[in-house]
């Protein structure tokens, strides 16, 4: 049988496989930022009790391997919680959020905690609050240096897309096995599902890589640190 | 049904059985993990134009793609081609290859940390190139190393779970059957969490005490930061 016309037929398809996944890794990429930056600052400025539940957090979130998790979530919690009629992306979008929040508030963390603490106790002699010191002082150098380690956040959960595949969601990998499946095309609709990935992966990281050399203020990176 | 006989009599012994596969698979990929990731490194760092780059690319091509379609590759896509691995076999190599090139990295981060005068050193010494690499550059390389390798062995835990995707009954593979039979899914998976947490936890634990461990005097992490 002829591969390319094949491949060339299902390529909408494909392609809306695409669309999916990186759907999939921008949701969970935003849910993470937004969970993780205050645990993250919960976990250095917050009380004993916030930072206890927000280790416990972590430790759970990265203790769980990504398909255990997604099982956890879409055939016992989601259910239980009565939001059993939520679709497969978004669970699959929520968990993966919910479990880079984990991750990326470690790196934040670590940046944080790399701005001198002189800096948050120069800038409250000079009048500001905790909360101004920490927007106008401390984050502003600290999501700098969290960015690199922030960019690698982008193929780690590129990767653990694909497994949403095992609760249904139609993204890439869904549709490469139905492809597969139809077709009877296996080793070239596999690679070619690969050369995908590592095109959205490797494409990605060098967007994420300009935004890094175009944020960075000159003399202040990690590389003058 | 009664929980506890639920629990006790059904839950925790398949999930006992799984646990054992999950090990299996774990102890068959890490020591060629390991190994690979070794021959990678050093073949990148120190092999001619032609082995470098084809060890380049193969951690590139292995970093960007999923390890799950990865395994669906090996087991689903290899036999098309007249290569049949047992679904078992599929997972482990699949997991040596995934392992393996995220070692190298690691490792080749270290070795490009040991200093240049090493070799140098070395070389003077009579050493060839290759038992400068030995039994110079490479035990400090791996000692640096530790931390990224461990991080590795963890994850290779964690993705141990996908070779229930082809058919592998590991431990969450038999925590999936055990709910999807009796219909207890939060239960089932909740468990099988709980010992995913448990193993993880172990080997962190362990592997502190490992890296305290071959730490060598005045050569541990703080200090070779401190001087770069």
């Amino acid at each position: 049988m002829d591969v390319l016309p094949v491949l060339i037929e299902w390529l909408p398809y494909l392609l809306s496989g695409v669309a999916s996944t990186l759907g999939l890794v921008l949701v969970a990429l935003v849910l993470g930022l937004l969970l993780g930056l205050p645990m993250a600052l919960g976990q250095v400025y917050g009380s004993r009790p916030v930072r206890w539940v927000i280790g416990i957090y972590v430790w759970f979130f990265r203790g769980l391997p990504i398909l255990v998790l997604l099982f956890l979530f879409w055939f016992g919690i989601f259910p239980g919680l009565g939001l059993g009629n939520l679709s497969a992306f978004v669970v699959g979008a929520v968990v993966l959020g919910l479990r880079g929040a984990a991750y990326q508030s470690q790196i934040f963390r670590g940046a944080i905690q790399s701005v001198g603490e002189g800096q948050m106790i120069a800038a409250r002699s000079l009048g500001m609050s905790r909360l101004t010191a920490i927007r106008s002082v401390i984050l502003p150098q600290a999501m700098r240096i969290a960015l690199p380690g922030w960019s690698n956040e982008y193929p780690n959960i590129l990767t653990d897309s694909a497994v949403c595949y095992a609760i249904g969601v139609v993204e890439l990998l869904t549709i490469t096995s139905r492809m597969v499946t139809q077709t009877n095309i296996t080793m070239p609709v596999y690679l070619a599902t690969a050369g995908i990935f590592i095109i959205l992966n490797y494409g990605g990281l060098k967007v994420l890589h300009r935004l890094e050399a175009r944020i960075a203020i000159p003399g202040f990176g990690t590389g003058a640190m | 049904m009664d929980q506890a006989v639920f629990l006790f009599e059904i839950l925790l012994p398949a999930l006992m059985q799984g646990l054992v596969v999950t090990l299996q698979l774990i102890a068959c990929s890490a020591p060629f993990g390991l190994a690979l990731g070794i021959a990678v490194a050093v073949g990148r760092q120190y092999g001619n134009p032609v082995v470098s780059w084809l060890c380049k690319t193969f951690v590139f091509l292995i970093k960007g793609t999923p390890l799950l379609l990865l395994l669906f590759i090996l087991y689903f896509g290899l036999p098309s081609i007249g290569i049949t691995f047992t679904a078992f076999v599929a997972s482990v190599v699949g997991f040596i290859l995934c392992n393996g090139a995220y070692n190298a990295e690691y490792i080749r981060g270290a070795l490009i940390s040991i200093k240049d005068g090493q070799m140098v050193a070395a070389q003077a010494l009579g050493m060839t190139r290759w038992q400068a690499i030995r039994s110079v550059i490479l035990p400090q390389a791996l000692c640096r190393a530790i931390p990224g390798l461990s991080n590795e062995f963890i994850y290779l835990i964690k993705y141990s779970s996908l070779a229930y995707m082809i058919t592998v009954i590991e431990l969450s593979g038999a925590g999936k059957l055990v709910a999807t039979k009796y219909f207890t899914y939060t239960e089932s998976f909740a468990a099988v969490g709980i010992v995913y947490l448990v193993l993880v936890s172990i080997t962190t634990v362990a592997v502190n005490i490992l890296e305290k461990r071959v730490a060598v005097p005045g050569t541990t992490r703080a200090t070779a930061a401190a001087q770069l």
